[in-house]
């Protein structure tokens, strides 16, 4: 059975690879003196800012720090909750009608 | 003539500094270069074992400073070699005695009657690695295909950018090429993306280096094995010379097949 699996390649990714691309972001990390702890707390502040002016998905927040050719950036993705049913529950402006 | 300062670091310890040092002094020594391999690790000296010269020691780096000798005193000559010396580190548990300044005065003292100085670096970021970068015109960073090494390598490699030591250039140091085939070490490729630096030498893991620090007898003195080849690989890479990455031998066809079919750890059927 494991001479099949061998034969198959059925091991998902080595672990030469998984220490490659743990240390894409550790380094990136480093380099920027920018921890995960950090992000977690940018991250509730952002949700906390934003929130207080427009109605957003907290639990699809997502803060990453990435490394480019030139510019490293931090990147903010903030789901909005605009959809109808949000409009249905916020009211046309996004402002809460009724709780 | 004034001789290159070349330090040698690396962030994390135990990743091979001082086997480098050795072999690399003894390869441009080889070559008809004047060398001083200087072991700037105070408090835990192990260059002179490495060499094989810790019974020749009489002064040592500490004492030079200190004014208890002149330079001259304090360097054991590698009697193998025609112009290899070494300037040992001191067992004193006291640091301090050692400034960036003294590193500088002392290397500059002895630019002028050789043509290469390498100096051995303690591990860690700490006043050891700031004192042996110090006196630097070049740095070699040395780093194994592992994850915590090449964590430590790049903030290394930061920080001599940061003193203007810059651009250093890279070591790999036991390398599997099994390991690498197979998928499970990262393979130069890995490492120099990573780390965004040049390479000057890959070095495989070679058993013979074990046997080499235990008779004091580095690899470099004799090149069959593969270890000593890279090693004068990089040194003929140090005096200008432009040599090809060779390809690292692997296991032949019918010993990997072998390998392959049967896994170590698994039982035989």
């Amino acid at each position: 059975m494991k001479l099949l699996n061998r034969l198959l390649h059925r091991q998902g990714p080595r672990s030469g690879e998984i220490a490659r691309e743990r240390l894409r972001l550790v380094l990136a990390h480093d380099r920027a003196h920018i921890s995960p702890g950090l992000l977690e707390v940018l991250k509730d502040e952002i949700i906390a800012v934003i929130s207080r002016h427009v109605p957003i998905d907290p639990e699809g927040v997502q803060v990453t720090y990435t490394e480019g050719p030139r510019v490293n950036r931090l990147v903010a993705d903030i789901p909005l909750r605009t959809g109808r049913r949000a409009r249905r529950e916020y009211g046309p402006l996004g402002l809460l009608d009724a709780e | 003539m004034s001789a290159r300062v070349v330090t040698v670091t690396s962030g994390k310890g135990g990743v091979g500094k001082t086997t480098v040092v050795a072999n690399l002094g003894v390869a441009l020594a080889m070559r008809g270069q004047r060398v001083v391999t200087i072991d700037a690790d105070i408090g835990l000296r192990n260059l002179d074992v490495m060499l094989g010269l810790e019974n020749r020691i009489v002064y040592d780096l500490v004492d030079v400073v200190e004014g208890r000798c002149r330079l001259r005193q304090a360097l054991v000559r590698d009697k193998r070699l025609q112009e290899l010396y070494l300037l040992p580190a001191a067992q004193t548990r006291d640091k301090s005695a050692l400034r960036a300044e003294d590193m500088v005065r002392i290397c500059d003292e002895l630019r002028e009657s050789f043509d290469f100085l390498l100096v051995d670096s303690p591990a860690g970021i700490e006043q050891g690695f700031r004192n042996a970068v110090a006196p630097a015109d070049e740095v070699l960073i040395v780093t194994n295909p592992e994850v915590a090494a090449v964590r430590d390598a790049d903030r290394v490699i930061g920080l001599i950018e940061a003193e203007g030591k810059g651009p250093a250039r890279l070591i790999i140091n036991r390398l599997k090429p099994e390991l690498v085939r197979r998928g499970d070490m990262m393979d130069t490729a890995a490492v120099l993306e990573l780390l965004a630096i040049d390479l000057i030498g890959i070095v495989p893991e070679d058993e013979t280096v074990i046997v080499a620090a235990n008779t004091g007898r580095p690899i470099a003195f004799t090149d069959h094995s593969p270890a000593g080849r890279a090693f004068h690989d990089i040194a003929r890479r140090m005096l200008g010379e432009e040599v090809p990455f060779a390809p690292l031998k692997e296991p032949g066809f019918l010993e990997r097949l072998f390998r392959w079919m049967r896994p170590e750890g698994e039982e035989q059927r």
